[in-house]
């Protein structure tokens, strides 16, 4: 039996949905800016309330290169996004690595500056307010982004072994807009921490 | 088999797939393994709703050794301590363990089939999203066991179920007593948001063809609603707890007010996530309601768009009344005004939807079958719940009434008596639909009767120790308060409200092996879901459907006056 008509359709033209993936990383996209959000306002209302300790303005440095990388890895992915979509399976690996190298770097620096602020600076998260939101803000977004790099690093693996093809494009397009979102927030966390709060 | 009490036109015949679910003759083993391994949104939806019912009881129990315990002035039946568990764990589990789980299961069971989907958007996700909300249930209630507290005799929650910074903290609850509950509300609330974000995709992405957005059951319409509010609402629980986790065992500062940190922003980040999580746990009764009145009204609901509107306008505004639980804590004048004001704005739209169920009704031809019954009182009750909600709103008022019985009278009202008194209808009207038996209906117009007197008993005198002084969440009180006698009628009514309860478990096993066969529409209804067989085959349609209105049923019924003419 053919599609059961309950009542014949007015409109014969295709049926178009948006697809569950895009929804899903969106909604997904949503509950984690919730979860930001919440982290950078208790950042901004601690700021200035420190009984002792060191202070924003003491011991933050710009970490402008680990940014610039993190920030242009979203252009990267992009190439890499384009490429899979028009069939070049070579050139997307290629773009992919790039990004997964520039998160890496990033994330080297983070915890480059994060030993400088441990062992030079004696500042932990059991400091003082700055120390506690500090490392829970910016190690929040890194989290998320180490676990962007796992997702990163898993899709290069397939692509090497040559299981990605150009039928995958829609979920590593899924996956990248994820990776954008990491970045998105951390133009949001680079303000807050380092310009607002210095 | 005995007549279904409204028989289904000839005409709908041809059309219900009348296919028979493959009759499972394994083992117990096999059979219990299919469970557990299932990724079945009906399967899964079940068994969220049986988790929930389980913890339902437990809670319940524990509810009535708070009513014991307060039925006699400088009563010791229970320790203060024992106590303190007691109503800590009844809100916790209430709230995680039956609100969230058996809402989400109801979501999970007829989202898809009243779409006209196979399943949901991510079966697998669903499957994580249920047994991680298990686990999380069982974690939290290990914690009886479990470990060494303060008095060595178990370490449930005791900080009450919004557990308060700094009584949280290491230096206040050396135990593990908190740590269970950071932990488990953390896994429960990555079950949730997997559970929203399924139901999102699946609503927008696999609806089937014909329905637009606007053709869609105003239940999958306050779904939606629901989980975009548990996408931006669960997130701050999450980092509530941890915020609070980072305190307690790396030495972090959140809400220690010893280096400058704030007990006001524990309060305000919660209460972020407890208000919003009020309404997400009301809006599936409203959609229980807007599918069951218009059915037993024998009209369509009133005012389609307007509810549309109404509940994507509650979902919004809810977002912003938090701080109405905090009148009491030193907000600025414009603080309080501001809430005041946005608490009151959130009555229009909930207002606009009693009016719409109001007009529904009338002039319908009403049928008082026991879904029924519990849907119109569900109408008074929610009602009435609004109306001392919007008294406690009013901030000079709210100082006076702040923590006292009051309180917890106007939310058990919203609770119990809209909330729970729709899950029941829901249970009622789906039953048959998961089961293939319908529920005994005398039995049923007990439970109703019983639980309508029992509730009433409890939660309309519970106002008045509430205006007397009574505050919450002691576990004794002086003979001499004048407080005695409304707790003794209370706690009656906590009894009357066990022996509903009981009732309705034992029409739940008994209808299961021998209720009347239900047949795929015991209700002459109008939504996808019951143009399938009762229990529907595992792949939900046979063929997929094509709708042209909103009520494609009856467009199959009537075929000289259907609704896609009007729409």
């Amino acid at each position: 039996m053919g599609t059961v008509p309950l009542e014949h359709i007015e409109h014969p033209e295709a049926w178009k949905l948006p697809s569950r993936g895009y929804v899903a990383m969106s909604s997904l996209i949503i509950a984690e800016s919730a979860i930001f959000t919440i982290f950078v306002v208790a950042y901004l209302y601690y700021l200035g309330r420190d009984v002792s300790g060191p202070t924003p303005r003491e011991v933050l440095e710009l970490p402008i290169f680990g940014t610039v990388c993190l920030l242009s890895s979203s252009f990267f992915i992009y190439l890499a996004e384009h490429a899979i979509t028009v069939g070049k399976m070579g050139a997307f690996t290629l773009w992919w690595a790039v990004t997964i190298v520039l998160g890496l770097i990033f994330i080297i620096g983070t915890g480059v500056e994060w030993d400088k602020l441990i062992t030079h600076d004696h500042l932990t998260i059991a400091t003082n307010l700055f120390g506690t939101t500090f490392y829970s803000l910016v190690g929040l977004h890194a989290s998320h982004v180490i676990i962007g790099l796992i997702m990163l690093l898993i899709t290069l693996v397939f692509a090497l072994t040559g299981r990605l093809n150009p039928t995958h494009a829609e979920r590593v397009k899924v996956l990248a807009l994820y990776w954008h979102f990491v970045d998105a927030v951390w133009v949001v966390v680079f303000t807050v921490v380092y310009i607002v709060g210095r | 088999m005995a007549t279904p009490s409204v028989p289904i036109p000839n005409r709908v015949e041809g059309v219900v797939d009348q296919t028979p679910p493959r009759t499972f003759a394994g083992t117990y083993l096999e059979v219990i393994h299919d469970w557990v391994v299932t990724v079945d949104h009906k399967k899964i939806g079940i068994m969220y709703i049986s988790y929930a019912l389980i913890f339902m009881l437990v809670a319940g129990i524990e509810a009535l050794m708070i009513r014991a315990q307060l039925f006699f002035p400088e009563n010791h039946l229970i320790s203060p301590f024992v106590f303190d568990r007691l109503f800590t764990m009844h809100g916790t589990t209430m709230v995680f363990l039956v609100g969230m789980p058996i809402l989400l299961g109801f979501g999970n069971y007829l989202i898809p089939l009243m779409i006209g989907a196979r399943d949901m958007a991510f079966p697998r996700l669903n499957a994580f999203s249920f047994w991680i909300s298990a686990f999380a249930g069982l974690m939290l209630y290990f914690s009886f066991i479990g470990g060494n507290g303060l008095t060595g005799t178990g370490t449930a929650p005791d900080v009450a179920w919004f557990a308060y910074a700094p009584l949280t903290e290491r230096a206040f609850s050396p135990g593990h007593s908190t740590d269970y509950w950071a932990l488990a509300l953390i896994a429960s609330g990555i079950g949730s948001i997997g559970t929203a974000i399924n139901i999102l995709a699946t609503v927008f992405s696999m609806r089937c063809k014909g329905m637009t957005l606007f053709r869609m059951p105003l239940l999958v319409w306050l779904y939606t609603v629901v989980s975009g509010m548990v996408l931006i609402t669960i997130s701050p629980l999450t980092a509530c707890q941890a915020m609070l986790t980072i305190d307690r065992y790396l030495g972090g500062h959140f809400f220690d007010t010893q280096a400058g940190g704030s007990a006001i922003l524990w309060a305000h980040f919660f209460w972020i996530f407890g208000h919003p999580e009020v309404y997400i746990l009301v809006l599936p009764a409203f959609a229980f309601a807007n599918e069951i009145i218009p059915v037993f009204s024998r009209k369509a609901i009133f005012g389609y768009p307007a509810m549309v509107a109404a509940s994507v306008g509650i979902g919004f505004i809810s977002l912003g009344v938090w701080a109405h639980h905090m009148f009491t804590m030193g907000m600025t004048s414009f603080g309080n005004a501001f809430f005041t004001l946005s608490t009151m704005l959130v009555a229009i739209p909930t207002g606009i939807k009693i009016f719409n169920w109001l007009a529904t009704i009338w002039g319908g031809r009403v049928r008082f079958a026991t879904p029924m019954l519990f849907a119109v009182a569900f109408l008074f009750q929610f009602l009435i719940a609004g109306l001392t909600g919007i008294m406690l709103s009013v901030s000079p008022w709210n100082w006076q009434l702040h923590n006292s019985y009051f309180v917890i009278a106007h939310f058990h009202y919203v609770l119990v008596g809209a909330i729970v008194f729709m899950i029941f209808s829901a249970i009622y009207y789906w039953y048959p639909k998961m089961t293939g038996r319908m529920l005994d209906e005398r039995l049923g117009k007990w439970h109703f009767w019983l639980m309508l007197i029992g509730f009433h008993l409890t939660f309309d005198v519970m106002h008045i120790p509430g205006l007397l002084g009574m505050p919450r969440q002691i576990y004794t009180y002086e003979a001499d308060r004048g407080w005695a006698i409304w707790n003794q009628i209370v706690s009656v009514g906590g009894l009357i409200q066990a022996i509903a309860v009981a009732v309705l478990v034992y029409n739940l096993v008994h209808s299961y092996f021998k209720g009347r066969e239900a047949g795929p529409d015991p209700w002459d209804a109008w939504t996808l879901e019951w143009s399938t067989h009762s229990p529907p085959p595992a792949y939900n349609f046979a063929s997929d459907p094509v709708v042209a209105s909103r009520r494609p049923l009856w467009d199959l019924k009537h075929p000289e006056d259907p609704d896609s003419a009007f729409e």
